[in-house]
């Protein structure tokens, strides 16, 4: 195989999230180590970095088989989100492909090749990031390797490469016809185009359309192998013992009985814990049992949820560091007659995917292997290679589905590094890590609990005139290895959609105050989005009744310059019939908020029952997302976004007594269940725009149109997350 | 010694008898569609059949199904099971999938009792099934389908779920 250094469009030097690689750059450290040559996006493949099949190799990207297949590597990590499906339909697209001959592989971890171009040298997922950065990316990727085909073809045929066609897996000319196949071996070895020509949308020919995913056949036979699915050679199962709160230590460790029992093989110490390793879970799992730990908890947290709710409470009573100061707030509220306030309160939650985080490594001399769904190998890479003594490069990642994630994979110091920190005391062996669903719930790292103050007013003529808010949380980024991504004194995550909020507010102060929690935090679904877009779009509701307007038209009025946003606004208030009379004891809600460059607008139908418990019973959602690569995986997404948001809105909330967590499976913390869910419906925005995510959009939206169709049927604002069943 | 018999097929296998159905279906027989979500009866993922019935493998100790029939998402073929598995695809209803061999499992039991329930009959039966990735609408919806598929089928040919 001839593989050639093939450079590919980069990111646009202008883009604004050109800003987001600094910081990422900044936060991960990530200078040259893993770097080959300088360019981050060299798409060169090295002569053994064949993935599964050995077919003829086009780039990083692309290979093709003899017999007509096309293996597309994936950058990211399939939790769901559906990348399988939309990263393969962009190369397919311009390729002149057809669905069916298609295939994917996960890439290996390499960021010299897979990095996620918006976070510089890092190969990743998140951020609703995967089809954005990819978008010119594997285009470009697949053009070439369509232009290589033409030449090939055109050599063959003794034709103008120009003439020759592409279209459906058939390359043509006049009365000349091939599959891809017959022309790899040449094609392959060609110089890549060093600008291929892109496709005039208007000649899409999947790009837009539903097209099925690719991983609907092995999600649905029981095949899809997902970490916990992995059996190696002589592979042990590893549980870890862990402390009843983080920070804890182990003080005093007892370990002959578990050593005893049968099947286990080794008890190990790691830094967080006590690991059993035995020949499968059950065995392990009586073991850990056995174990007699005295844990040292001095360095935790004593606090219950009241007195942290407290203490958030006064911080916000305080002034915080002002993030956004346009006119004058506090003036414009003295002068006002009718000042509306709001305290907030939501509360920490659990991703809780169904799959319990789980990881399988195996340490050699020279090399550590890994199994599991990886969602940053760059980091994972740093991370166990610092723990085995191995350079990054060494540590090799096999990337699998991950059941789940919501940003609970894309952590540091965390699962991976406990599983490398079991392995390398086995050298040779397999250790599968598994945790259990307490295991999960113990060591989650939560959505951040927040309280929010607010102060508004709207003139007399009916016009938004004032908003003060402050808004208090701890910080997911401060004191991990992501604590360089925090620009200014105050992580972002805690304001953001509230400091770039898109409502034209003549005076709108926002503040920002971080509270440290001895509790570990995370990126959780759309981040700061998923409890901000709440406050924002319920306070908006509370407005709009001081100010005697319809929510849909006080919304436009603010809006009056948001094309986008009155977009998904108009759409989706059009959609849900607003404004005509609803069934008696139906009420609805409206809310709009931007994520991720995407935005969505929701609908939300509530009845409310002669005992007063409610119902969702229907969401209307509206989304512009740019150009819509897969309509049917983006209207999946927004049902699950909608169905997860209304899961914590409804009933999700991991709360402290005395510093401990009181939730530990299923039926304390209880996720969202069939005979919950609403009917929805998804309409989606024609745009020509670049396309932006949709994992995490869907998301910020329903909690508050289902707060504002509660506010609309009792006129009792709605300021507490989660709403419970009842009103 | 513990004889059972999964997917038609007879296994004598030397075990803790107390060990639970799903970890010997998965680290004994190596047969990795049936999920681990909870360990307590909670999320359906582990679902199987046991005599037609859907069960929650992480909760049943192998030493109490040694007479029983064990139905894994790997051997099922039936009627329904293929409905449902089409219906699937066709809505593309998976996301993670994590949840989805146990969704499926609990759908076809649903559909070989009751050929077309209504929406609150398949909240009912679905209910003990968690979707993390809330794929529960497109779910109903295949449901719906595929009851749909199986009484065309059975009208054409009489035949069976
Ligand atoms: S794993 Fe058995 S019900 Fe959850
Ligand atoms: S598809 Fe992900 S949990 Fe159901």
């Amino acid at each position: 195989m001839n593989f050639l250094n093939k450079q590919f469009a980069t990111i646009d030097k202008n883009s604004p999230l050109e800003l987001s690689r600094r910081q990422f750059l900044q936060a991960t450290g990530v200078g040259g180590g893993l770097l080959v040559g300088s360019g981050f996006i060299s798409l060169t493949i090295p002569a053994d970095a064949a993935t599964v099949s050995d077919a003829p190799v086009f780039n990083a990207f692309l290979k093709i088989t003899p017999d007509n297949n096309v293996i597309v590597a994936i950058k990211h990590m399939d939790m769901g989100q559906g990348v399988s499906t939309g990263l393969t339909t962009l190369i397919a697209e311009e390729l002149g492909a057809r669905w069916d001959q298609i295939q994917f592989e996960f890439a290996p971890a390499d960021a010299t090749r897979y990095n996620n171009l918006f976070w510089g040298p890092t190969q990743g997922t998140g951020g609703s990031s995967s089809i954005a950065n990819s978008w010119q990316q594997l285009r470009t990727a697949g053009a070439a390797a369509r232009e290589m085909l033409q030449a090939a073809a055109a050599a063959e045929w003794k034709v103008p490469q120009a003439e020759v066609q592409i279209k459906n897996g058939v390359v043509s000319h006049g009365k000349h016809s091939s599959e891809f196949g017959v022309l790899v071996a040449t094609a392959s070895t060609l110089p890549a185009p060093q600008k291929p020509v892109l496709k005039d949308p208007k000649d899409f020919q999947l790009i837009g359309k539903k097209i099925p995913r690719k991983d609907s056949a092995d999600k649905t036979n029981g095949t899809a192998i997902y970490t916990q699915d992995i059996q190696l050679p002589g592979m042990l199962t590893a549980l870890v013992a862990y402390p009843p709160q983080l920070f804890g230590k182990a003080k005093k460790v007892d370990v002959a009985k578990a050593k005893a029992s049968p099947g286990v093989i080794a008890v190990v110490e790691i830094p967080r814990g006590v690991a059993v390793v035995a020949e499968n879970f059950w065995a392990a799992n009586k073991a850990r049992k056995l174990l007699a730990i005295e844990w040292d908890l001095s360095a935790c947290e004593t606090r219950s949820s009241d007195e942290l709710f407290a203490a958030c409470h006064e911080a916000a009573s305080k002034t915080g560091h002002i993030v956004k100061n346009t006119g004058d707030a506090s003036a414009a509220l003295k002068k006002s007659e009718q000042v509306i306030e709001a305290k907030y309160e939501i509360p920490y939650l659990a991703h809780a995917a169904i799959e319990p985080l789980n990881c399988v490594v195996k340490v050699d001399k020279n090399q550590c292997e890994m199994w599991f769904a990886s969602q940053m190998p760059t980091i994972d890479q740093m991370e166990v290679g610092k723990v085995t003594g191995l350079k990054p490069e060494q540590v090799k990642i096999n990337s699998l589905y991950a059941g789940g994630s919501f940003g609970r994979r894309a952590c540091a110091g965390d699962y991976v590094v406990d599983a490398a920190q079991i392995a390398k005391q086995l050298p040779g062996r397999a250790i599968k890590m598994v945790w259990t669903r307490e295991d999960e719930i113990l060591n989650a790292r939560y959505r951040p609990m927040a309280v929010h103050h607010l102060r508004g007013a709207v003139s007399p003529d009916g016009k938004a005139l004032a908003w003060q808010h402050h808004a208090v949380a701890q910080s997911i980024m401060r004191g991990t290895p992501f604590e360089g991504m925090i620009q200014g004194p105050l992580d972002n995550s805690i304001v953001e959609g509230v400091n770039d909020m898109h409502y034209a507010i003549p005076n709108l102060q926002v503040q920002g105050t971080e509270i440290p929690i001895k509790i570990s935090t995370l990126w959780w679904r759309s981040v700061g989005h998923s409890g901000n877009a709440f406050v924002i779009e319920t306070f908006i509701d509370q407005l709009a009744k001081s100010a005697k307007k319809d929510p849909v038209a006080f919304r436009r009025e603010l809006l009056a310059n948001e094309p986008r946003a009155l977009g998904v606004l108009n759409l989706a208030a059009e959609k849900a019939n607003w404004g005509k009379p609803l069934a008696a004891g139906v009420s609805r809600g409206i809310a709009v908020h931007k994520s991720f460059g995407t935005w969505v607008a929701q609908v939300a139908e509530v009845r409310i029952n002669a005992d007063k418990t409610f119902n969702v019973e229907r969401v209307v959602c509206a989304v512009d997302c740019g150009v819509a690569v897969n309509p049917d995986v983006i209207a999946a997404q927004m049902e699950g976004g909608i169905g997860m948001g209304l899961s914590a809105a409804l009933g999700e909330a991991i709360t402290l007594k005395n510093g401990v967590v009181e939730q530990t499976n299923y039926h304390t913390y209880t996720p969202l269940r069939i005979d919950s869910m609403p009917k929805v419906e998804v309409h989606i925005v024609p745009s020509a725009e670049a396309p932006t995510g949709v994992g995490e959009p869907g998301l910020p939206p329903i909690a508050g149109a289902v707060g504002n169709a509660l506010f609309a049927a009792t006129g009792k604002p709605v300021t507490k997350l989660p709403l419970g069943n009842k009103v | 010694m513990i004889s059972l018999t999964i997917n038609g097929k007879k296994q004598e296998l030397d075990i803790d008898p107390d060990t639970p159905l799903l970890w010997v279906l998965r680290d004994e027989l190596h047969m990795t569609g049936t999920k681990l979500g909870c360990g307590m009866a909670l999320c359906g993922a582990c679902t199987v059949h046991m005599d037609g019935t859907p069960v929650r493998s992480c909760s049943i100790p192998v030493s109490a199904v040694a007479n029983a029939n064990i139905q894994t998402i790997e051997g099922m073929n039936s009627v329904a099971f293929q409905a449902v598995q089409k219906a699937w695809r066709d809505l593309d209803v998976v996301q993670c999938g994590y949840c989805q061999s146990g969704q499926i499992m609990s759908a076809t039991a649903l559909l070989q009792t009751n050929k077309k329930p209504t929406d609150e009959q398949i909240d009912a039966a679905m209910s003990g099934n968690l979707c993390r990735c809330a794929t529960y609408h497109r779910i109903r919806n295949a449901i719906h389908q595929a009851a749909d598929a199986i009484g065309k089928t059975a009208s054409t040919v009489g035949g069976k779920a």
